[in-house]
């Protein structure tokens, strides 16, 4: 869509976009091409001379085995997330869509976590769940459970993923109550009068009216489930015990600040730019919408 | 059709509910327990009167890397910093937007596509060069080093687009007409015309700011810039420990603003999410 009519003249508006352009410019394109310039070159041991390597630094990080596994992990760690916070937003939505008292508070209580920092998330539920002051630890104990996530890798797995839902059901349950507010009445109502019941209701007339919503939740909680979980992790495990919570951004921070690897920190922030670049393409292509922050 | 209670829908929306304030109520209620009883294990959910004062005394709490810094100087900075990305970026998307609407000038889809081009692209992705051009500009431990990385993105500018390119072309006229110029016409029609989506991208940008982790770790490192998230994660992974109680104090204190913002401002918040997707 353009408009017709316009204003005149090409100073103001070239000095208006100027400054968002400065701050692109500057934190992300070159940014950006500095990553790039550094993921095809080597520093050497004492960190003097760089030398063009061309893709050695990918077919390093292809071939490996830890990056392979952390591929997979985050692979798991999207997956799982993605799907927990979606049907907790959906069963949320669909009930808080039903015309019951006290709808408002619980609405305003189910928006919280959105507000809540992925980091602090986490601190809160350490407090829950420590070792050896959690609330939870001693309930998990007086059923035998032997809960200690700093040296269990799959609880401390399984701990992030529960964490990375709870912040994200909110989101979900937001878009999926918008969703569910768009449908007409009338159209549930003439299948309720045809005699379908609650469930098949929900399963032939509103769950493929809610396609687009589902489509586009889904692209931004595998982004979010991918990229904005560091702190949480971080935070959390730091990406142990051993790599047994390391996802792919926290392998960037942990090569490229920890351990100084600068070149294979950049060529796995290149894939990661590119992998990013391609669901966006992917979300405004097939589903039209984008994402915010 | 009338029947009684919908029972299935509360006790839904209650366990919902619970899963997500439980974890909050534990930590207010830990605030006001002794650290000692904390350590015991004896944490009892019914918050202590007397022990509100850990809410005080946070406040002047010394953090563990500079002691100098309390919790109540982290809080500032934290809403120093969430404040300057809101409207920083609220700000330069703006006129942007206003210029990309309004105006045909040389450049004006390249710059387009280049302020496009960082949608979605979250500063973990880019974190270690996004630090190397900052410290070349010596703006590490600097607030303009600690917000301005953070307000380069594109989407505050799409959503800003759509709603100018939705204000009538008779408005324009109109103004032309009155010879009123380009930037009176912005602040006394654009402007006015926006402030729901305002209000709502306000919102969105204050929480995103506010909880920023992982690029305040990087780009404060004296201790005189950390945020109250950043201090409060090195409060529990510094091997000097801290009493819980003061730690939940402090968590308190650092999800009271943002969860402010989004329940004061709810409906605008949830409209102008769901329009800033679309």
């Amino acid at each position: 869509m353009e408009r017709r009519t316009l204003f005149a003249g090409w100073a103001l508006p070239a000095f208006l976009v100027l400054p968002q352009l400065a701050v692109t410019v500057l934190f992300f394109l070159v940014p950006a091409w500095r990553a790039f310039v550094e993921s095809v070159r080597s520093v050497n041991a004492f960190g003097l001379n760089a030398s063009f390597v061309g893709l050695a630094n990918f077919a390093d990080l292809l071939g490996s085995g830890p990056y392979r596994a952390t591929v997979l992990r985050t692979l798991v760690y999207c997956a799982a997330v993605t799907l927990l916070a979606m049907a907790g937003g959906l069963v949320l939505a669909v009930f808080a869509d039903r015309e019951i008292r006290g709808r408002a508070i619980y609405r305003a209580l189910l928006i919280l976590p959105y507000a809540i920092a992925p980091a602090i998330a986490s601190v809160i539920f350490v407090f829950l769940l420590q070792p050896e002051i959690g609330l939870l630890t001693h309930l998990f104990r007086s059923f035998g459970i032997d809960w200690n996530y700093v040296l269990n890798g799959r609880q401390a797995f399984a701990l992030v993923i529960l964490i990375g839902a709870w912040k994200q059901v909110s989101y979900n349950f937001i878009f999926y109550l918008a969703g569910l507010q768009s449908i007409p009445r009338a159209l549930t109502e003439a299948a309720a009068l045809d005699g379908a019941r609650g469930f098949t209701r929900f399963r032939t007339i509103v769950w493929p009216l809610l396609t687009p919503t589902t489509f586009f939740l889904v692209v931004v909680n595998v982004v979010y489930a991918a990229f904005d979980t560091f702190a949480l992790i971080f935070a959390l495990t730091g990406g142990g015990p051993g790599t047994a919570t390391e996802t792919l951004v926290v392998k960037v921070y942990r090569d490229g600040v920890i351990n100084l690897d600068l070149g294979g920190s950049a060529a796995q922030s290149v894939i990661l730019m590119a992998l990013i670049v391609g669901l966006t393409v992917l979300q405004f292509r097939y589903v039209g919408r984008r994402t915010v922050a | 059709m009338r029947r009684g209670p919908d029972y299935l829908a509360h006790a839904v929306l209650a366990l919902g509910g619970a899963i997500f304030v439980l974890p909050i109520w534990v930590a207010f209620a830990g605030a006001t327990e002794s650290a000692g009883a904390i350590n015991r294990g004896d944490l009892s959910l019914i918050p202590r009167l007397s022990g509100l004062r850990a809410f005080l005394d946070v406040l002047g709490f010394g953090a563990p890397v500079n002691a100098h810094v309390s919790i109540g100087h982290m809080l500032l900075v934290s809403f120093a910093m969430a404040m300057a990305i809101a409207l920083g970026k609220i700000a330069i998307s703006a006129i942007s937007a206003f210029a990309i609407a309004f105006f045909r000038f040389p450049g004006r889809m390249p710059a387009f596509w280049i302020i496009l081009l960082t949608l979605m692209l979250p500063v973990e992705v880019r974190i270690i060069p996004t630090y190397a051009v900052v410290s070349d500009f010596h703006l590490i431990n600097s607030f303009a080093g600690l917000t301005l990385p953070l307000i380069a993105s594109a989407t505050a500018t799409l959503l800003f687009r759509q709603v100018f390119l939705a204000i009538p072309d008779e408005l324009v006229e109109a103004a032309k007409l009155d010879g009123t110029g380009p930037m009176r016409f912005f602040f006394d029609m654009v402007l006015p015309v926006s402030a729901p989506n305002l209000a709502a991208l306000f919102v969105i940008l204050f929480v995103y700011g506010w909880n920023q982790y992982l690029w305040p770790l990087l780009a404060a490192t004296n201790g005189h810039l950390d945020t109250i998230v950043l201090g409060i994660v090195r409060m529990i992974t510094t091997d000097q420990l801290t009493p819980w109680n003061l730690v939940m104090a402090a968590t308190i204190w650092a999800i009271l603003p943002p969860v402010a913002v989004v329940l004061l401002m709810q409906r605008w918040f949830v409209r102008g999410l769901i329009e800033a997707d679309k």
